[in-house]
């Protein structure tokens, strides 16, 4: 009973991290290229589910949600980039801050287009019910999560450690100023990072339109979640967004399962830890 | 910035505090329209069910051409932005600068409790059509507040003894949203529960903030006979599909108040819902007439059909207005309105007969429901009848009133390891 | 010579005095919490705009005095003086608590962990039944008695009430950003390394600035829990402090002032807007970006500078 119990967690944990990781990665990336923290990701995540339910509702295409959440809302993420905050270039302040205007404006937008009700995205029947070993259950979705975020994760990794491009966008998270000095177009990088951070947390937020749904106020109810990775896995990081949705998904589902009465605080327990030891997070930059 | 812009600016500035400073004068003249508040809320996470609870209003007030006893009735709407900061500052404006001659609506218990001491220290009368925080009708019952909904525990005690009496199950695990009104559910089943000879085994708290059920579903006891829970609005939808996902449904029957399979939710929930037990004072699937008028005519209105919200404003509509005929439209006695809302008492409303008791709350039938699919989509249907349940069950008063507020501790776990 | 700004900030706060009695309840209801936010949002203009570190987290500081406030008047009857030095001191010793976390971190991290860490406030808010009742929230809590021949329950009295707070508090922050220590922290806000190298004690500087705007926050607690005569763990939640940021961030950062006006301006567009339209906060958001585009240093820096 024991050894259920903690693989059927781990499992759990693990496939809560893998969607954290879409949200957290894509801000991570952000940070580094952008020096901003955008508070409007949590909207990205919500306006993906929301855009995602249209698809689905329309053509019943599973694949097309996905990409269709992700592509519209990287799209609101370069408009919003391009139009607005390259306006305030340099005074990060006053673009973090732009940002909060923007999440209350996507919020009140959503609740005009889509209504109050809370959704759940209709899944494929591929992707539906249970696989069974012996006594445990891994929820197929979930599996579907885990090896989607796995997938993805494996690919950014590739493609910034071995193409030009992401040779382009390490060199300007680096030191912007040194790129720009021999020759990479930051602003344009930039641009591109910020869509790329969009678009994976808009694809986070049609993925968990099957599993948490889709609902107002879930743009500032994930994240904090979004947050705490990122403290914990360092701004900037690949790696750290990685290792860091691992732990908090870990770490929260145990917090909640075996210390219930704390059920409230599981989330910034690591947090708390990794400030105390390491303020910058386990891999980040300044 | 230019001179244009900061002329726009400070115009805009000059109308932001002029306008709401210079309020029209109040008309309290005989023939004025009556004029009633309607406080919910109407922005932010709770505003689906604001909508719900307008679209209810303003049918009644259509369908009776929105007059009554001779006098137009004018409904003025405010958002209470779903906190009870916002709800004191709207009450303010609806009852100190539109003269309001009553006030009605409000959704979350914080909101109903914030506003108790306004409106008592105001005297103007009040209906609380969804607030249903047990204590408001109970230990602290307000003057001026009549409730024309419900109080949470009503419908569990009949469900406790009903589930004695109609099933096997003994041993029960709870899982509920970690505040009041999760406690007044849970422990409203369990008072008659355990009285009868049964159980509760087990009692989970889920925050409300919540995403991933997955440790407290692994959390259950497997070894109970059922589950019952509490949940509303997203939180039902993502728990009961996650509870299937966990393979539980089906094994571990699920016993829930109300709100879990409200239908705001449960059109958009799929199989998972299917054989759901839940108690409530209403269901859309009720065969009544006067719900199947009500019903078709509001699916007709709101383009979705009706939750408990909108019945609930619906008939609260209909109860002021029935009070406002017994004084003959002189609502300007505010003594004299109260005194006619507290002698209430109709036997056809949509969710049946409901008149009420010496502290303010209704007395009416409590619903067993099952859900089922019908013609192809998901509803309530009723199983079982309780009629003329209040909110004491059948306890005295009195002695009902001698034991605490039911609370995260109490009714204490006793059969919980 | 009195300076031009402190004639400014006094001629405002007359001018509503005098104002205030021929005004019809609503009015006078939205400024007495125009005067109230107002001091948070100055408390929070020491932290952001004087100091340069950005807080999500400040409404925390704000709940747990207005909490102090109603536990202490509901459980234990305390007088106005007591819950009054017990709120902001309880507010000030959670700063302090949190700060020792906070301060460790620079910027970016900043804001996410002052936002997680009032996110642990709420928590605790919802959490601690037994102190807080939960979700159900605190009821009762009565208008302090002073012993004036005007009762505070009376909505005028308690305006004049309010807004002596208010400027009472405007008056102390403004003597303290002007001090030395409030110049070092502006100094710090431009470049926290030139500091350093010039041997001031940087660490110390932002950790003072974190508690005395933490208690300042809940110095305006203890009057919201008053004027309000309820406390929930709304007055704890995230949208409280991200509004708080907005009104800083519109009014002017970085003048006291500015916050001030900032907050008036919120709590009126607030209420006036959600009458016509249920659009409130999209519009609330439109106003803001065009603020920080057109107007980045705040409604009153952009005032300022017409007038230079």
């Amino acid at each position: 009973m024991r050894a259920e119990f903690w693989i059927t967690q781990t499992f759990n944990g693990l496939s809560y991290g893998a969607l954290l990781f879409l949200l957290a990665s894509g801000l991570s990336l952000i940070f580094g290229v952008m020096r901003i923290v955008n508070l409007a990701h949590g909207s990205y995540f919500l306006l993906g589910g929301y855009i995602g339910l249209s698809v689905i509702w329309r053509t019943g295409s599973f694949p097309l949600a996905l990409l269709g959440g992700a592509a519209a809302v990287a799209l609101i993420g370069i408009g919003m980039e391009r139009l607005f905050l390259r306006r305030l270039a340099n005074q990060t302040l006053g673009q973090v801050l732009m940002t909060i205007g923007f999440a209350l404006i996507f919020q009140d937008l959503a609740l005009l287009i889509w209504g109050g009700d809370p959704y759940s995205l209709p899944l494929p029947a591929a992707l539906s019910g249970v696989l069974t070993v012996g006594e445990l259950r891994f929820p197929r979705y979930r599996l579907f999560i885990l090896a989607l975020a796995a997938l993805i994760g494996a690919a950014l990794w590739l493609a910034l450690d071995r193409t030009r491009v992401g040779a382009m966008i390490r060199a300007a998270v680096d030191d912007a100023e040194m790129a720009q000095g021999v020759g990479i177009r930051v602003p344009t990088v930039s641009m591109g990072v910020f869509a790329l951070g969009a678009f994976l947390a808009a694809l986070g937020g049609v993925i968990g339109g099957g599993f948490l749904g889709v609902y107002p106020s879930l743009d500032f109810e994930i994240l904090p979640y979004a947050f705490v990775v990122v403290i914990v896995g360092g701004l900037g990081s690949l790696p750290g967004a990685m290792v860091g949705s691992v732990l908090v998904g870990l770490l929260d589902n145990f917090g909640k399962a075996l210390f219930p009465e704390l059920a409230y605080f599981t989330l910034f327990a690591p947090m708390a830890l990794i400030l105390a030891l390491r303020p910058t997070g386990l891999f980040g930059r300044t | 910035m230019t001179r244009i812009t900061t002329r726009i600016l400070a115009l805009v500035l000059l109308a932001v505090f002029v306008v709401p400073l210079s309020a029209p004068p109040p008309t309290t003249a005989q023939g004025a329209p009556i004029k009633i508040g309607f406080l919910a809320p109407m922005s932010g996470a709770f505003a689906q069910v604001g909508k719900d609870m307008l679209n209810g209003t303003e049918l009644y007030l259509d369908e009776i051409g929105r007059q009554a006893a001779g006098r137009k009735i004018e409904l003025i709407v405010e958002d209470d932005e779903g906190t009870p900061a916002a709800a004191l500052t709207k009450s303010r404006k609806l009852v100190e600068q539109d003269k309001v001659h009553l006030l009605t609506g409000g959704q979350l218990a914080n909101v109903g409790y914030a506003l108790q001491p306004f409106i008592d220290g105001n005297g103007i009368p009040a209906t609380y059509p969804v607030i249903a925080a047990d204590d408001i009708t109970q230990r602290k019952p307000a003057k001026w507040i009549v409730r024309t909904g419900w109080s949470t525990s009503q419908p569990m005690h009949p469900f406790a003894e009903w589930t004695i009496k109609n099933t096997k199950y003994r041993k029960v695990a709870a899982v509920a949203m970690d505040y009041a009104f999760g406690y007044e559910t849970i422990g409203g089943f369990q008072h008659v529960f355990e009285e009868q000879g049964g159980q509760i085994v087990q009692k989970i708290w889920v925050p409300l903030n919540t995403n991933d059920f997955a440790p407290f579903v692994a959390q259950i006891r497997r070894d109970a006979d059922a589950v019952l829970v509490l949940f509303t609005g997203r939180l039902a939808l993502q728990f009961v599909k996650q509870y299937q996902e966990a393979g539980l449904q089906g094994k571990l029957p699920i016993l829930s108040g109300g709100t879990t399979t409200d239908e705001s939710v449960l059109p958009q929930m799929g199989d998972e819902a299917l054989g759901v037990i839940s108690a409530l004072h209403y269901s859309q699937a009720l065969d009544l007439p006067a719900n199947q008028k009500f019903s078709k005519a509001f699916e007709a209105k709101a383009g979705k059909i009706s939750s408990y919200y909108s019945e609930a404003t619906y008939t609260n509509m209909r109860w002021i207005v029935e009070a406002i005929k017994a004084v003959s439209g002189k609502v300007e006695d505010r003594a004299g309105l109260l005194a006619a809302l507290r002698k209430v008492d109709i036997k056809d409303t949509a969710r049946g007969p409901i008149s009420i008791d010496a502290y303010g709350n209704p007395i009416q039938n409590i619903y067993v429901r099952k859900v089922e699919r019908v013609g192809g989509r998901l509803q309530n249907t009723v199983i079982a009848t309780i009629p003329n349940v209040s909110q004491f069950w059948t306890y005295k008063p009195e002695d009902y009133l001698k034991r605490p507020l039911y609370t995260r501790d109490y009714p204490p776990c006793k059969h919980c390891q | 010579m009195i300076p031009r700004r402190v004639l400014a900030g006094l001629g405002a706060a007359a001018l509503a005095g005098l104002v205030a009695p021929a005004l019809s309840a609503y009015p006078l209801t939205l400024l007495t919490q125009a005067a109230i936010i107002a001091i948070l949002a100055m408390s929070l203009d020491v932290l952001l705009g004087y100091t340069g570190l950005p807080s999500l987290g400040h409404a925390a500081y704000f709940g747990i005095a207005a909490y102090a406030v109603g536990i202490l008047t509901t459980e234990y009857q305390c007088a106005f003086l007591t819950c009054l030095v017990s709120g902001v001191a309880l507010a000030a010793l959670t700063a302090a608590v949190f700060g020792l976390l906070a301060i460790r971190a620079s910027g970016t991290y900043f804001l996410m962990i002052t936002l997680a860490l009032g996110m642990v406030v709420w928590g605790l808010a919802f959490r601690w039944v037994s102190m807080t009742k939960g979700d159900n929230g605190i009821a009762g809590v009565p208008r302090p008695e002073l012993g004036l021949p005007w009762s505070l329950s009376a909505p005028l009295p308690f305006f004049y009430f309010a807004l002596a707070a208010a400027v009472a508090a405007w008056a102390v922050l403004g003597l303290l950003v002007r001090s030395p220590f409030g110049m070092g922290l502006q100094g710090i806000r431009e470049s926290e390394s030139r500091m350093r190298a010039l041997g001031y004690n940087v660490w110390l500087h932002k950790y003072l600035a974190f508690v005395i705007a933490g208690a300042f926050a809940g110095f305006a607690g203890v009057f919201w829990a008053y004027y309000n005569g309820f406390v929930s763990p709304a007055d704890v939640q995230l949208v409280t402090s991200v509004e708080t940021l907005l009104m800083v961030a519109l009014g002017g950062p970085g003048t006291l002032a500015g916050p001030a006006l900032g907050a008036t301006i919120i709590v009126f567009l607030k209420n006036f807007v959600s009458v016509y339209t249920k659009r409130w906060l999209l519009i609330l958001g439109a106003v803001y970006i065009g603020v920080i585009l057109f107007a980045p240093r705040g409604v009153l820096g952009a005032l300022r500078r017409r007038s230079t």
